[in-house]
């Protein structure tokens, strides 16, 4: 993989390299921004912001009641204990069983989709500069067409980059 | 942003991680000693069995559930206070939220231990578990302490992963700025984060989520073990008002101990210029409404038995207020209302020395507390002819200071292996964009007006 790209010292300066690779002809989906921390007011950190993480929560959370409840009255009813002519399938305990695991199913629902979706847990991209762990934003454009060099360069150099860098 | 403030950022909190001093080594020795011996005396109690602590009939739960109560009460610092203050993005949490969520897990860890070590075969723990055993039976779902377990799992597991996602982004910066073993591990544990908008959307959507579904399981969890108590027909734990008052007097703990334990990072590790007086004296403020909170659930508790009249209560009632319990008892009021409320109402003793004072006396008066809800009830059931009395043996005490330390050399370890302030957060709040940055999140003292 070849990636072109340029360090920036702040969120102003990125946000002019990615409107410049935007009128240069790039897509948003070719566009690398990398930065050490979230860098909210800068229209750049909107790109790919839709999120199913909150439907697949409430999922979660579903799947977590509905499991308990089966499990719970399942198991009161296959194992009856002498309940005293109280009822056997006991609501009120269970709902402290049911609660508890449909805030887990929603916690770990939650958890996986994080690092499912913003691709944790696999090896580091190519395209990655350590610098930007000292507070630089780094904005690069990965796998570039061969004629689309010379507008990528140009876009990158528009933001205020002193120097390009290639991995 | 230029870069030399994020970079002297990330040297000062990453120097503990990178630069060891013979005292750490030494803390760590003395703290593991403790808990050694600590280790050592469980041992002594499971070979030669319970008859070498205090514990007997009538009074069958005593310091152990003390400490049990006490350590999950510990553990509310975290969540609820970290998950509030990120729900309504308080900026002067973030210096704090770290070392509370870390507090949380910790304490979990150490009072879910408790009843393993209440149990006369503690090898046989499994059994708690609800599994279909070989015996054919499986666990009650009506009892308290299979809630127990069901409630204390789920919290250690969300609080843990409440801790741990934030950390991602810092183990990055670890990684990136150091080289040789310290990179391929905390390579690993980054898990391959780079720092992309739609990694940071994801973490923080992630975050928000967490928070709102961890408050009410951290509630969940106090009032579950107050059900353990509350659940049974004995005098003064048979009460209504048990779930929030144990919920009240967990967060209050709570306080106390992030307030401690943040004093104290200050100081030692050197962190004056991100943990300002202002972070300890908003969580003193805290601690303040939660002794008038303390104050006002131990009122309607005493005053609902008083007016009842019913006369197992009121042997209660009169053995901790004017008997052998009294010096616990006014000990315990002195600690938790008279001196926090002495200390910290008054602006000029809420210094960081008057906080971490009055902490400590709510640590006291707190454990107390939860010693005074156990023992004198116990001891004076329904019928008289059962009354009985208790008295800690060395086992108990020595086993309940291990764990004390045990809390202390975790910390220490953690402290030595993860930043111990949220550097990224931290970052986000120094460099904010002030269209989105919402004045909350300026840092502001509790109770002062907005310019």
């Amino acid at each position: 993989m070849s990636a072109v790209y340029a360090m920036y010292p702040d969120g102003d300066a990125a946000q002019r390299a990615v409107d410049g690779l935007r009128a240069a002809g790039f897509a948003d989906r070719d566009i690398t921004v990398i930065s050490a921390q979230p860098m909210e007011g800068h229209e750049f950190s909107e790109m790919n912001k839709a999120t199913w993480l909150w439907h697949i929560a409430s999922a979660g959370g579903f799947l977590g009641l509905c499991g308990s409840t089966w499990f719970v009255q399942m198991t009161e009813l296959a194992w009856p204990l002498q309940t005293g002519n109280m009822p056997i399938v006991a609501w009120w305990p269970n709902l402290i069983i049911i609660f508890e695991m449909t805030m887990l199913g929603a916690i770990l629902a939650t958890v996986v989709t994080l690092l499912v979706t913003a691709g944790l847990v696999r090896r580091m991209p190519a395209l990655y500069d350590p610098e930007v762990s000292d507070g630089k934003i780094l904005v690069g454009v990965a796998n570039p067409a061969e004629a689309s060099l010379p507008d990528l360069e140009r876009a990158l150099r528009a933001g205020g980059a002193a120097q390009l860098r290639r991995s | 942003m230029s870069d030399a403030p994020a970079n002297r950022l990330s040297d000062d909190l990453l120097r503990p991680l990178l630069q060891t001093s013979w005292r750490f080594y030494a803390l760590v020795a003395f703290l593991g000693s403790i808990v050694l011996m600590g280790l050592g005396t469980w041992a002594y109690q499971m070979y030669n069995g319970f008859g070498v602590t205090g514990i007997n009939n009538p009074i069958f739960w005593a310091v152990y559930v003390t400490n049990f109560v006490f350590w999950i009460g510990i553990s509310h610092a975290g969540m609820v206070i970290t998950a509030i203050l990120r729900l309504v993005n308080a900026g002067w949490r973030r210096p704090v939220t770290r070392c509370a969520e870390a507090i949380t897990v910790f304490a979990l860890m150490i009072g879910a231990l408790f009843p393993l070590i209440h149990l006369g075969r503690p090898w046989l723990f499994f059994w708690l578990i609800p599994y279909p055993s070989s015996r054919q039976i499986w666990p009650n779902f009506r009892s308290p302490l299979v809630w127990d377990f069901f409630a204390i799992s789920t919290y250690l597991t969300g609080s843990v992963l409440f801790l741990g996602l934030p950390m991602i982004p810092d183990f990055a910066l670890v990684r990136d700025r150091t080289t040789g073993w310290r990179r391929r591990i905390y390579g690993g544990l980054a898990l391959g984060w780079t720092g992309t908008p739609k990694q940071w959307h994801r973490l923080e959507s992630a975050m928000s989520i967490m928070a709102i579904a961890i408050l009410p399981v951290a509630i969940s969890v106090h009032t579950v073990v107050s059900f353990d108590f509350s659940m049974a027909p004995v005098p003064m734990w048979h009460s209504t008002i048990f779930g929030p008052y144990f919920v009240a007097g967990a967060i209050f703990s709570g306080i106390a101990g992030l307030l401690i334990v943040t004093a104290a990072l200050r100081k030692f590790l050197h962190l004056e210029e991100y943990v300002h007086p202002v972070h300890i004296q908003n969580l003193g403020k805290l601690l303040l409404l939660m002794s008038l909170l303390w104050a006002y659930f131990l009122f309607v508790e005493r005053l609902t038995v008083w007016y009842g009249n019913e006369s197992a209560e009121i042997a209660v009632l009169r053995v901790t207020q004017k008997g052998s319990f009294a010096p616990l008892y006014w000990t315990m009021v002195v600690c938790n209302f008279v001196m926090p409320f002495s200390i910290l109402s008054l602006k000029k003793l809420r210094t960081i020395t008057g906080c971490v004072i009055a902490s400590c006396g709510v640590l006291i008066g707190m454990w107390l507390e939860r010693f005074l809800i156990v023992v004198p009830s116990l001891g004076h059931k329904y019928l008289p002819y059962t009354w009985g009395t208790y008295r800690p043996r060395p086992v108990e005490i020595l086993i309940t200071i291990s764990t004390f330390a045990a809390l202390v050399l975790l910390y220490t370890l953690f402290v030595k292996f993860v930043p111990i302030i949220s550097i990224w957060e931290l970052r986000a709040a120094e460099h904010p964009s002030p269209a989105l940055l919402p004045a909350a999140a300026r840092e502001q003292a509790l109770g002062e007006t907005q310019a």
